[in-house]
């Protein structure tokens, strides 16, 4: 150990021995406001990035799996009807509306999340509503067998089986080559459990989410894209 | 256990000698397994006997580096690598890269036995070790199975045997399912001959019954193992599976087909009976039966594998301590009164 | 003043080798099978692990004056949660998508025993300088155990090394490296690797000694 003159361990020992309870409070709530500042101005420093990385992942994947967009907005469902809300504070949950060039809707961006194999898988996949197809799906969060369940993004042909799939009467996943139906996906060898687990979360986000698309009063959502603050 | 043979033996009564030892134990169960093995050569030709090899080699290899250098010979000698690399070669599918079954040799050896304090400290049977593991690694060459070559195209090589080391295996498209598996995924049952004589795809040494029992007889003659154990875990497959034969034939394969396929018999027989891994005491053999009969049907009709023998084995070796503990058997003169409160 | 400086280096040196605190005091074990399937994470965790561990010692080993012993535990942990805290919301700022790798670990090396270890057996007793260069040594030793972990795992476990394909296409994974049966056996590995080595140079040393005595 050290041998330096000044500080041997003995000189720390010769500190008073019985300090108030007063300066043991003072010290950690000292050493409390201290850290909360240092973490606070560390978070506001770091926040922009962080959520501006979020936000360019989810358009991305948005802009993924609805082919042919030109601009997003993030819709949620409110008293009985979609209505544009940019802001993500309210608790409601969001899908994003893909529109084309001349403002059309084209589908919506419809996140789902549900058991995998190991973990929760949380996904977004396209919905076109004029033709009842999903138009593509996009892993956002998974934690699947590396090597088998992580196919699921890793393995093209998979990801391209949502691309035109049809939502009727329900997607099924069937034994690798024999998918013959418009709604069948050929499930990935070996990760059997993984491949129906990105199926059922589909399927569960169509179910919460079809009827209230298809709620009268229609296309709440195109008079909405008016307002050009949506930042697109 | 540095002491092979003694020449002097201090124990109570009963003395009477068993002329058993390991290196004899070892030599039946390697003439019970040759008709099996030499069954599975003929089905599936050369490649099945290079694999054997290289498992065996592996397993050897592996012994021989890491045991002290006067132990060596020894226990070379006795042959226990040797019976656990061709358990673990009969257990590989034949189309498995020559690489693999080597390492799978040297998983058994090292991680099934050595590690643990060599013969007779192991907690798990070593060739289900080394199985396990492949079966972790590679869990797609473990799964692929190659249909029967037969004799005359012996020589015929497949090209996923001679993979390079550590390289993927091309597989020609002679891909084919197992009993288990066409009735897992399709519904589909083999005819019980075929099943008897070995005529399916599977494991090297798995496919024929009929010689697999005959070994098993053989080796229960010889008092090498323990009979209850196979008897046990047969006994409780069949019955489970006539219950559930019996409540939707449709959906569940009957019973006789259940004992016949896959690595059943094959891991009944010579698998979960080796004597270190299994319990000593009559009553906890046949509770280790069944247990590893129930565990192989949970697995097989409930699971999201076709098989399930390996992982039902293993996990009733884990629980072998426990049953010894517990299947004691009583003292001689001693009640179980006094013998619940001797605990205390 | 050279005896300070050699002593400042065998505290650094210590925690490389001889007290290497995965594989001769084998602490940190969370992080240490969880977050090595490749040699990119290693980094990270390891880096930032390096971090916290000689910005708290540092700090610690500068106000322990001022610390009453009572609170001292306390203090520390508040210490390590700050650094924690930063060092998180920066690699999440800054490598998104290895911090998602990452996951629950970062903010899970609070909980490390290695870092708190040396608060309480170090830095609270010596020098700054010389915490300084514990707290760098045993961080050092801590990235390079995590960086062999997961060198090991990924060139098995994915035929690569920080994402450069050694093997060329036709490589077949070993699907085992990655999951964590793969964590045990390499870490179990290493250590049987790293007392074989211990050993064979105490040996060594003995029959050096030996000799030493014998033409003496």
């Amino acid at each position: 150990m050290s041998q330096d003159p000044d500080l041997t361990p003995a000189a720390s020992d010769t500190r008073p021995a019985e300090p108030t309870s007063l300066r043991l409070v003072t010290a950690l709530s000292l050493a409390g406001l201290l850290s909360g500042i240092i973490i606070v101005s560390v978070y506001e420093a770091t926040l922009p990035t962080i959520t501006a990385y979020q936000a360019r992942m989810l358009r991305e994947a948005v802009f993924e799996v609805l082919p042919g967009i030109e601009r997003i907005q993030r819709l949620v469902y409110r008293d009985g009807i979609l209505v544009a809300e940019d802001a993500e504070d309210t608790d409601d949950e969001a899908i994003f509306g893909g529109y084309g060039g001349s403002g059309e809707l084209v589908g919506y961006a419809i996140p789902s999340a549900g058991p995998g194999f190991q973990d929760t898988i949380r996904l977004l996949y396209g919905y076109l509503p004029s033709q009842r197809q999903v138009s593509g799906m996009e892993i956002l969060e998974s934690r699947e067998t590396p090597g088998l369940g992580d196919k699921i993004y890793k393995d093209q042909s998979f990801v391209d089986a949502f691309r035109g799939l049809a939502i009727d009467p329900e997607i099924r996943a069937v034994k690798k080559g024999t998918a013959s139906a418009v709604n069948e996906v050929d499930a990935i060898t070996g990760a059997t459990i993984s491949s129906k687990a990105v199926v059922r979360i589909i399927n569960e986000g169509n179910q919460r989410w079809l009827a209230r698309l298809a709620v009268p009063g229609d296309q709440p959502t195109e008079e909405r894209p008016e307002p050009p603050a949506t930042g697109g | 256990m540095k002491q092979q043979d003694p020449r002097l033996l201090v124990q109570p009564a009963p003395l009477l000698k068993q002329p058993l030892t390991t290196s004899m134990a070892m030599f039946d169960v390697l003439l019970a397994l040759a008709p099996a093995t030499l069954a599975g050569i003929w089905f599936f030709g050369l490649g099945a006997l290079l694999i054997l090899l290289a498992s065996v080699a592996g397993a050897l290899l592996t012994e021989w580096t890491f045991l002290p250098a006067d132990q060596r010979r020894g226990q070379i000698a006795n042959g226990s690598a040797l019976v656990t690399g061709l358990l673990l070669g009969l257990s590989l599918p034949p189309s498995l890269p020559l690489w693999m079954a080597f390492l799978g040799g040297v998983a058994s050896i090292g991680l099934g036995k050595l590690i643990w304090g060599g013969l007779g400290y192991n907690l798990f049977n070593p060739a289900l070790v080394g199985r396990a593991f492949l079966l972790a690694a590679f869990p797609v060459a473990m799964t692929t199975w190659s249909a029967q070559t037969g004799p005359a195209d012996f020589f015929q090589l497949a090209s996923s045997n001679l993979a390079a080391p550590l390289m993927h295996a091309d597989y020609d498209g002679l891909s084919s399912a197992t009993p288990l598996g066409l009735m897992k995924f399709q519904q589909e049952s083999t005819p019980l001959w075929e099943l008897v004589i070995g005529k399916t795809s599977g494991c090297i040494g798995e496919t024929s019954g009929l010689l697999l029992i005959l070994g098993g007889l053989f080796l229960a003659f010889r008092r090498d193992l323990d009979w209850r154990i196979p008897v046990s875990i047969l006994l409780t497959v069949a019955i489970l599976a006539t219950l559930l034969f019996l409540i939707d034939p449709t959906r569940y394969p009957d019973p006789i087909f259940a004992v016949f396929a896959g690595s059943l018999l094959f891991g009944a027989i010579y698998m979960a009976s080796d004597p270190v891994t299994s319990p000593i005491t009559p009553r906890g053999a046949w509770i280790f039966g069944i247990g590893v009969g129930l565990l192989v049907v949970l697995i097989r009709y409930f699971g999201g594998f076709p098989e399930g023998v390996m992982y039902a084995i293993l996990l009733m070796n884990a629980a072998t301590p426990l049953i010894d503990r517990y299947s004691q058997p009583r003292v001689f003169g001693k009640g179980l009164e006094s013998a619940r409160s001797g605990h205390e | 003043m050279s005896k300070p400086r050699a002593d400042a280096y065998q505290e650094f040196i210590k925690g490389l080798w001889r007290e290497n605190p995965v594989f001769a005091q084998v602490l940190g074990m969370c992080p240490m099978l969880a977050v090595t399937n490749s040699a990119v994470n290693a980094l990270a965790m390891g880096g930032a692990t390096f971090f916290v561990l000689v910005a708290s010692s540092l700090l610690v080993a500068t106000l322990k004056r001022w610390i009453p012993r009572q609170v001292r535990i306390s203090t520390y942990v508040i210490i390590i949660a700050t650094f924690v805290t930063v060092t998180d919301y920066t690699l999440q700022a800054l490598i998104p998508e290895i911090h998602k790798e990452l996951g629950a670990f970062i903010p899970l090396i609070v909980a490390n025993c290695l870092i708190l270890g040396r608060q309480e057996s170090f830095a609270s007793r010596q020098p700054v300088r010389l915490a300084l260069m514990d707290a760098a040594g045993m961080g050092a030793g801590f990235l390079f155990a995590l960086l062999a972990l997961g060198s090991v795992r990924e060139v098995l476990g994915e035929g690569a090394w920080f994402g450069i394909d050694l093997f060329g296409p036709g490589f077949e994974p070993w699907v085992i490296m990655i999951l964590p049966p793969g964590g045990f056996l390499t870490l179990g590995l290493l250590l049987l690797l790293f007392s074989w080595i211990a050993e064979r140079r105490q040996r060594l040393a003995e029959r050096l000694a030996e000799l030493e005595t014998q033409t003496r």
